[in-house]
């Protein structure tokens, strides 16, 4: 599944911006309900939903606008700025060796998409502290600014 | 009191060289890059003991013509001596070295402690790399760190340095001078994402670049012509990795059990034809270092020869890459 999306990038790229816009108009009413009562009930549809859609790993800083809507947190090592140096003929995973490289995947998704330049920005560190948090709440909140650096 | 005067032999390797302007570090290998100088690093490959000896015997036969000697940090995931250890050996016997720090063991509490323990010994260079998977070496039940990743770790360094203070923002009294590289393998896939990903590196910080073995120099021109087209070749130092096989057996070796390695059949295909193997796996790679040394936006050669120290000096030689090379820069600026 997760290459099937990645195949499709481009319609996941609309679907996302479309997404995007919904979920901050929506800030005032999340802030009425009150963000820390949704946040368990979102973060459970976002990780059935993505997790069915991308393998999501809910890293809680979801970057797939810029990578080829390839989860980056499928990458044994955790790569989010692009490919080690250890991919296999073929484009198949170091250490996975039967697996098809995120990043190889990546950069193909990338070149579907409109905005797939953005592939060539680096990503800060992740936050350890967000996994398993709501990607889409941080959204709606304003405060997903590592999402929004990266355009 | 001056350090210096405690041992006249060892001299002091905090003692920083007036750094020139526009320059980050105040070591050899920046200095003579910038003057256009085609520069020559070589690896020394760490012990698996506890001896300073053993890291002092390579480094000699290195010296005699490498600019700087790269200290790794467990490559191929296998446990020797660390980079950290063998920069504090070397900084006191007065060597330029290139740390190499991988994201696979430490987190980012630990490498940004030893950037600064690496520049108050004297390292004027830090290599960023990922590291090799856990699986490739001798401890693959090791649990993997990734805290960072090489883009990352670039980022990390540089905001050390320009911007005097860690990632979390707290402030640095004096920041650490490095001179930053970063790796980058022309001949692994994706082959068309990797001069963009150079391209990410230099954004994040790199100045200098090594790259993994070459062995396929077609690959390696597709690679620089696209990073000519890019213009990267002018906003960082790319050197070039090579280096001898032993024979075609240690080729085949390679080729399949360390990551990353791309070596075509017509050079394993030539080591078995040849009478001495050994020999002909010197002059493959003094061919090699020509034909790179031959093509345009290549500042230098990276030397790993894979327990194969004392030849580094007899193919560089023979490779005439240093002919004429005023040996000396101006004083004091070996480190």
């Amino acid at each position: 599944m997760r290459l099937w999306s990645v195949r499709r990038a481009r319609a996941m790229e609309f679907a996302y911006q479309a997404l995007e816009g919904a979920l901050k108009a929506l800030h005032p009413v999340f802030a009425k309900i009150g963000y820390a009562r949704l946040e368990k009930p979102v973060a459970a549809v976002e990780r059935a939903a993505k997790g069915f859609l991308f393998d999501c790993q809910m890293c809680g800083q979801c970057a797939l606008s810029s990578t080829g809507m390839s989860c980056p947190m499928n990458c044994p090592k955790s790569l989010r700025n692009g490919p080690c140096g250890g991919v296999r003929p073929g484009g198949f995973c170091e250490v996975k060796p039967a697996m098809r490289c995120v990043w190889d995947q990546a950069f193909v998704g990338s070149l579907k998409m409109k905005r797939g330049r953005t592939i060539g920005q680096p990503l800060s560190p992740i936050d350890h502290r967000l996994w398993g948090r709501s990607s889409w709440l941080a959204v709606a909140r304003g405060d997903h600014k590592r999402m929004d650096e990266a355009r | 009191m001056n350090p210096a005067s405690l041992n006249p032999e060892i001299g002091d390797p905090s003692a920083a060289y007036p750094i020139k302007p526009g320059h980050s570090s105040g070591g050899r290998l920046e200095r003579l890059l910038r003057e256009g100088r085609f520069a020559v690093t070589a690896e020394l490959n760490p012990p698996d003991s506890a001896d300073p000896r053993e890291v002092y015997e390579r480094a000699l036969v290195l010296s005699e013509v490498v600019d700087a000697i790269n200290a790794t940090d467990a490559s191929g995931a296998n446990v020797h001596m660390s980079s950290v250890g063998i920069c504090s050996l070397l900084t006191r016997a007065g060597y330029a070295v290139v740390m190499q720090i991988s994201c696979r063991d430490r987190n980012r509490i630990a490498i940004q402690g030893d950037v600064l323990g690496a520049a108050a010994m004297g390292v004027a260079n830090i290599l960023c790399l990922t590291g090799d998977g856990v699986q490739a070496g001798d401890q693959p039940g090791a649990k993997p760190v990734f805290d960072l990743d090489s883009t990352a770790l670039l980022e990390t360094v540089r905001t050390m340095r320009d911007e005097g203070k860690f990632l979390s923002g707290r402030k640095l009294s004096v920041p650490p001078r490095v001179f930053l590289g970063a790796a980058e393998n022309p001949f692994a896939p994706p082959y068309d994402f990797r001069p963009l990903r150079m391209a990410k590196k230099i954004a994040a910080g790199a100045q200098f670049i090594q790259t993994q073995y070459c062995f396929d120099l077609p690959l390696l021109e597709r690679f620089m012509s696209r990073v000519r087209d890019l213009g990267l070749d002018r906003e960082c130092f790319i050197l070039v990795g090579v280096g001898p096989l032993a024979s075609a057996k240690t080729a085949r070796w390679m080729r399949s059990n360390v990551p990353g390695i791309h070596i075509p059949d017509a050079i394993i295909q030539r080591l078995e034809g040849a009478k001495n193997q050994r020999a002909e796996g010197k002059a493959i790679c003094v061919e090699i270092i020509q034909q790179v040394r031959a093509m345009k936006g290549v500042a230098g050669v990276h030397v790993m020869a894979y327990r194969q120290e004392e030849f580094v000096s007899e193919i560089i030689q023979a490779s005439g890459v240093l002919a004429n090379r005023r040996r000396t820069l101006e004083a004091g600026a070996a480190s």
